[in-house]
């Protein structure tokens, strides 16, 4: 089984690209399909509707969503590899873009907007960085152009990151994708799979719900506005 | 003017060759066409009724198509598939699409835009470059755009005219397809001069008479497929010079619409053209 793991950040159409690989492996890989969101999603519904594939959803609610994905993502593998299927597709909430949730054994694919702005690569760096293809959306409504500046600024980020364009909805350019994924080795053993990179430190007493603001009023790890470094502070 | 920088046209690659294999129709029947094949320099206009599938065929060109759009075309860049690279890299496509609707969305300003363009063609002399495209773009707009200009903050026309000129220069990108690109304002007999000065292919889809005659060849399309292609070489060279001066006589009265005069009592060219008495 293969596992492809889908960031990016919210409304880039990263859906729009889960359902092209679908429609594309739907015969042949028997795809499944994990949705991570925060409050509320309805992926997982429209595309068991349209292709007749199982999929599942988990909502993080007070944890952070990339952080469930990580949780979870064992057992979606044993759920997956249950039912037979050949590709799990894990498509992540798309939230502070600095948790790459991309991990050994899998086909990392981060998805842009080419209507996001020319800094937004930049801002997302980690999930790109970390990531096998940069898959850019909405390639038909910008000029030729503005899309060779917008790969500049992703080359900043990732100078050999292999780039695709497309119109994810008309499925333009998604051949190249397809190919990709294809050429990517199956999992071998799932109880060696790592994350590719640190999540970033968390361990502050927002995570636990204390609604304060100022770090004055916070432990574990904090920061001030006029200091470089995080430090820590204990209880 | 941009002096000097006209000798820029000449550079770079003037050879590519385009062919579209047909596809097949909404009700998935085939194209009733072999192949349409586009040499440098040629001119096409795309008409037919909205909806017919005019965007979608330039769209198959701009994306170099292999089957994988909803029409099925395939396009052949000088006889052949076009290589991975060629498709992928916006830089290595020898294809610039300019639409009505195109928007440039980044937040910079004139002259940072076409520098990060020009560092991306890996081009030199990027201060001349920079300033020879402002120079052309305003020989296409009336409306003078200035290098300080935020790029969202260009009108429709300028944003058209200024990506034309890119094109041309900064891009030197041989083959243009301009969707419509007449409704806003640009000076469509000083592109259509430019382009043809530079030996530049261009297909234009079209509602403008005047453009649509003034091509080498006409696609006409009908339920998302080519219905014909029609050559008028000569037949129809008294039609355009007439509407050539219809054209000239319609700007004349737009301009002056739009200037506040009232049309009718002031005895100018339009006035004569249709018999108003002075």
């Amino acid at each position: 089984m293969k596992l492809a793991i889908i960031a990016g950040p919210a409304s880039v159409g990263k859906t729009a690209v889960v359902r092209q690989i679908i429609r594309e492996f739907c015969t042949s890989w028997n795809p499944a399909y994990l949705k991570v969101d925060v409050v509320r999603a309805f992926e997982d519904e429209e595309l068991r509707e349209e292709f007749g594939i199982p999929t599942r959803k988990v909502y993080s609610g007070d944890l952070c969503p990339d952080h469930t994905g990580i949780m979870v993502l064992q057992d979606a593998i044993s759920w997956a590899q249950n039912l037979g299927s050949g590709l799990l597709i894990v498509e992540s909430a798309g939230l502070c873009l600095r948790c790459t949730p991309y991990t050994t054994q899998s086909f990392g694919i981060a998805v842009l907007s080419a209507v996001s702005g020319s800094n937004s690569p930049l801002k997302m760096a980690p999930m790109i960085a970390q990531a096998d293809v940069a898959v850019v959306t909405k390639t038909d409504l910008v000029s030729q152009a503005e899309k060779e500046v917008f790969r500049e600024y992703i080359k900043e980020v990732a100078p050999s990151i292999d780039i695709i364009e497309t119109n994810a909805i008309q499925g333009t350019g998604m051949r190249y994708l397809m190919k990709a994924l294809a050429a990517c080795p199956d999992l071998t053993d799932a109880t060696q799979i790592v994350l590719r990179g640190s999540p970033p430190l968390g361990v502050c007493t927002i995570c636990v719900g204390k609604k304060d603001i100022g770090w004055q009023r916070h432990f574990g790890v904090i920061r001030p506005l006029e200091e470089a470094d995080n430090i820590y502070r204990g209880d | 003017m941009y002096g000097t920088g006209r000798s820029l046209f000449m550079v770079g690659d003037q050879t590519s060759e385009i062919t579209i294999l047909p596809g097949a129709n909404r009700r998935g029947e085939r194209e009733g066409f072999d192949g349409i094949t586009i040499h440098p320099g040629d001119t096409l206009s795309i008409v037919g009724p909205t909806g017919s599938g005019k965007s979608a065929f330039i769209n198959d060109i701009e994306v170099l198509a292999q089957a994988d759009t909803v029409t099925g075309r395939r396009i052949l860049v000088n006889g052949a598939p076009p290589s991975d690279e060629m498709a992928r890299d916006p830089s290595k496509k020898p294809i610039a699409l300019i639409t009505q609707s195109t928007r440039v969305i980044a937040d910079l300003d004139v002259s940072r835009f076409l520098e990060l363009h020009i560092e991306a063609r890996k081009q030199t002399h990027i201060g001349d470059l920079v300033e020879n495209t402002i120079a052309l773009a305003n020989e296409f707009t009336g409306e003078q755009i200035t290098v300080t200009m935020s790029m969202t903050a260009l009108s429709g026309g300028q944003t058209r005219a200024l990506l034309i000129a890119d094109a041309i220069l900064i891009g030197r990108t041989p083959i243009l397809l301009l969707d419509e690109v007449e409704n806003a304002g640009i000076f469509k007999e000083r592109v259509i001069s430019c382009i043809k000065e530079c030996k530049k292919t261009v297909i234009f889809v079209t509602h403008d008479p005047y453009l649509a005659l003034s091509t080498d060849r006409r696609v006409v399309m009908s339920n998302g497929a080519v219905v014909k292609v029609l050559e008028p070489r000569e037949r129809e060279r008294a039609t355009i010079e007439r509407i050539a001066e219809i054209d000239d006589l319609l700007w004349d009265l737009r301009e002056r619409i739009r200037s506040g005069d009232l049309i009718g009592d002031s005895g100018g060219v339009i006035e004569k053209e249709i018999g108003v008495p002075a």
